[in-house]
């Protein structure tokens, strides 16, 4: 009975849906006050629906109701109570259902924090908000619903996969798809703004912090996943170029072009189309990563089935929202007004510099990605586009991307004197090649790839330093450091800085860890002592183990440096019991400038293990990285001047062009 | 034309130039990084190339996994239930990997016709198998009277 209410739920969700999309929109357009207000409570009712199908399904996981083909498929009574819950969305159906509930919970997420926009503005958004909801809630309902039912009830359920039973993947994919719905908001914007012909700097304030908070979900989302793939995997890995890896790739660096381009349309009022077309892309790259990795056209872990109704679907509506944006664009982009001009060395071009490099890169993924399906599609063969092809292309691109982003943030809007930005770099310049050449020299590592990393992040780092002495020159000490980040447009600045600490602290990461990485796959008898760098591993045998749902062998090394005992791994080989499958559990001893990476390969004649040791200096700041970048996401998104009272009275006591005018120079 | 438009072009022709040649190289590089994968069958009939590497995919045949003694080196035979392909390869394999399951290798022929894998992947869950495999399988089936195994089916 009660997952029949789940289901039902979920049809009224869809219907309340349906009124979100087309009511709201109508009474926008003919000015009918009453279909405008339905707006809000519409969104909320179709959340608490959504929020009821949820739990419902969740319930049916905690209480192992086999009845429900899902709950049978992927539950499991011997599952610990956190990963009965993380099952939910541990599979196709429900992680779908997952993905309308944050759609529904950023939907009432804009209704509420929007109090002080125009009603008609709010009213498109909720509108386009609804028409995708609509998009996935019947795909849910049509091709795979979570409430099937099953009979006769099984006693016993499939169980998770247990690649998923771990903390790092029950939190990714809600991360993931906060991010990826939550770019459906500037996207909405992005159309309500189309339908209502008012592209202004005001549309690129509204969505920026949207876009800001999507874009960092994103980030700890494919952050989360890096590192979960880098200790469950057993290979100690952090990216692979995996095609379902690209999918949320993609919209990362569209949304990282688009949150640039917004800050140029709100702060100058340029770019206009650009944004509007790259919040469109964005968005759709989001739903292109959906239909990847849902549709299992790509072989990758993440394909849950091969269901070719539901490839079907999600491309058709893929087409729909792509084609029928790019089509309301064409209609519209002709009447955008232009911008304000700006000369060619200006943070304008730079910033236009750092979008045509973002896309290129996301063009080149997408290629990499499509290219095996286009292939296969034209019976050109069945092809893998290999890993070194991915990391050469980033080696062509990050470097202008890089230079470009120390440079712009000392460069000045609109116009630029090359001499004075060329007075103000030439310090982090001569630093940055400095330090370059030092490490390339043939006695301290002699590879020129390692000597341009160094120089990029050092270059990097002296930028950012200097731009901050500039802003900081006026004030004095940490209490006007302190100042600074509570004013106006002050956490814009500082967000954007440690956004870009976040990406030297990567740079670094990666290179030395591609650079000086030591990775050894050997034979060991218990007892036997391996070198490696400064580290003695020496290996004690495995024992068996019992765990909640697995049964487990257990080894034990012990790690020397320099005859004192740095580290006790015990990596473990498990088979768990109802999929019978067996998972590499790695053992790593994790440290800020180092990792000690042991797992277990295979057992061999003797009580010999095949094993893999691995030294991997200064991987975690790789992930550090990434912590950063959101970290930085955040606090931009947390500026005041996005809080709407500030800009409601901002709005009424000066005209808007006022307002842009007087942040021009912020 | 107006000078700033004039200006505005020659700074986005400049920028495009300068990508064009870039993405220039990334095409070029594209091309020389695909790998084509190729079954026992096609391997046998000399059709996969013999100085490049590609992929190499099918099942393991049952009774063919042998490991050298004293290191990691293991021979196992690929076939598509037609031809088979002796693989040698030397580290550690997957966790999926079994006699009777579908996997896909990377690599290269050598002189004796050996393929040497540099990776071994296996298919990542008990009821997936890789398409590549479950594709050259059932084109094999399709054209020799050999009977298909339970497990050419996904």
């Amino acid at each position: 009975m009660i997952p029949e209410l789940g289901q039902f739920a979920l049809i009224l969700a869809l219907c309340l849906a349906i009124i979100q999309a087309i009511f709201p929109l109508i009474g926008s357009l003919n000015r009918t006050p009453g279909w405008v207000a339905l707006a809000r409570p519409v969104a909320w009712g179709q959340f608490v629906f959504l929020l009821l199908s949820f739990s419902v399904l969740t319930h049916a996981f905690l209480v192992n109701d086999f009845s429900v083909l899902y709950v049978a498929q992927h539950g499991n009574t011997e599952l610990p109570t956190i990963y009965k819950i993380s099952a939910v969305w541990g599979a196709h159906e429900g992680s779908l259902l997952l993905w309308v509930l944050i759609l529904a919970g950023w939907t009432v997420a804009v209704a509420s924090l929007t109090r002080d926009l125009p009603e008609e503005v709010v009213a498109r958004v909720l509108s386009v908000m609804g028409m995708i909801s609509i998009g996935f809630l019947s795909f849910l309902l049509f091709t795979s619903n979570p409430f099937e039912r099953l009979f006769p009830v099984p006693v016993q359920g499939g169980d998770l996969n247990p690649l998923l039973q771990d903390f790092g993947l029950a939190v990714h994919p809600p991360m993931l798809y906060m991010g990826y719905v939550g770019m459906s908001v500037a996207f909405s914007f992005a159309i309500a703004a189309l339908i209502g012909g008012e592209l202004d700097s005001a549309w690129a304030r509204w969505s920026r912090p949207w876009t800001l908070v999507a874009w960092m979900f994103l980030t700890i989302g494919i952050t989360l996943g890096s590192w979960w793939a880098y200790y469950e995997l057993g290979w100690g890995g952090w990216w692979f170029w995996d095609p379902v890896e690209n999918a949320s790739f993609m919209p990362w660096l569209a949304g990282t072009a688009l949150i640039h381009s917004l800050a140029v349309t709100e702060k100058r009022g340029a770019f206009k189309r650009w944004t509007v077309l790259l919040a469109l892309l964005a968005f759709s790259l989001s739903l292109l990563g959906t239909f990847l990795v849902r549709s299992g056209v790509l072989t990758s872990v993440h394909s849950f089935a091969s269901d070719p109704t539901r490839g079907l679907f999600i491309l058709i509506f893929l087409l729909i929202v792509i084609g029928g944006s790019l089509f309301l664009y064409a209609l519209r982009a002709p009447s955008i007004s232009r911008g304000g001009g700006f000369a060619n060395l200006s943070r304008e071009s730079m910033l236009l510099g750092n979008n045509l490099l973002l896309l290129v890169i996301t063009a080149l993924v997408l290629l990499g990605t499509l290219a095996p399906l286009l292939y296969d599609a034209f019976q050109w063969g069945k092809i893998s586009v290999g890993f070194p092809w991915f990391t050469s292309m980033f080696v062509i691109f990050t470097p202008p991307l890089i230079v470009l982003m120390g440079a712009a943030p000392l460069t000045r809007w609109k116009q630029q004197d090359p001499v004075a930005l060329l007075r103000s770099l030439r310090l982090a310049l001569g630093i940055s090649v400095a330090a370059g050449i030092v490490v390339a020299l043939p006695m301290s590592d002699g590879s020129v790839s390692t000597g341009l990393a160094v120089a990029l992040s050092v270059w990097l780092l002296t930028t950012l330093l200097i731009s901050l002495q500039q802003r900081l020159k006026h004030k004095s000490g940490v209490g006007g450091l302190l100042a600074d980040i509570a004013s106006r447009g002050g956490r814009s600045y500082y967000g954007m800085w440690v956004a870009h600490i976040g990406i030297a602290v990567f740079v670094i990461g990666v290179t030395v860890v591609t650079q000086f990485d030591v990775e050894k796959d050997v034979r060991m008898s218990p007892g036997q002592e391996i070198q490696l760098n400064d580290y003695l591993f020496r290996f004690d045998g495995t024992v068996n183990r019992k765990g909640p749902n697995y049964h487990a062998q257990r080894g034990t090394i012990r790690v020397f440096r320099e005859g004192k005992e740095v580290a006790v791994l015990h990596p473990e080989k498990r088979t768990y019991l109802v999929q019978s499958r067996p998972m590499t559990e790695a053992g790593i001893d994790a440290g800020f400038m180092r990792d000690i990476y042991v797992s277990l390969g295979e057992p061999l004649d003797n009580g010999d293990w095949a094993l893999r040791l691995y030294y991997k200096p200064f991987v975690r700041w790789i992930w550090l990285g990434g912590i950063l970048i959101a970290i930085g996401g955040l606090l931009a998104a947390s500026d005041p001047r996005y809080r709407m009272r500030v800009l409601a009275r901002l709005r009424s006591s000066r005209p808007p062009a006022d307002a842009i005018a007087a942040e021009g120079h912020a | 034309m107006h000078p700033v438009r004039k200006k505005r072009l020659i700074l986005i022709g400049l920028m495009v130039t300068g990508v064009s040649i870039a993405v220039g190289f990334a095409l070029n590089a594209f091309n020389q990084n695909l790998m084509f994968f190729y079954a026992p069958s096609e391997v046998i009939a000399g059709e996969a190339p013999a100085d490049h590497p590609f992929r190499l995919g099918g099942l393991v045949t049952v009774g063919s996994v042998q490991r050298l003694p004293n290191g990691l080196t293991t021979r196992f035979e690929v076939t598509d239930n037609v031809k088979t392909v002796a693989v040698e390869y030397t580290g550690i394999l997957p966790d999926l990997f079994r006699e009777g399951q579908g996997i896909v290798a990377r690599g290269q022929l050598n002189a004796g016709g050996t393929f040497i894998a540099d990776e071994v992947l296996a298919k990542h869950d008990e009821n997936y198998m890789p398409p590549e495999v479950a594709a050259s399988l059932k084109k094999a089936h399709d054209g020799a009277t050999a009977p298909a195994t339970e497990a050419a089916t996904p």
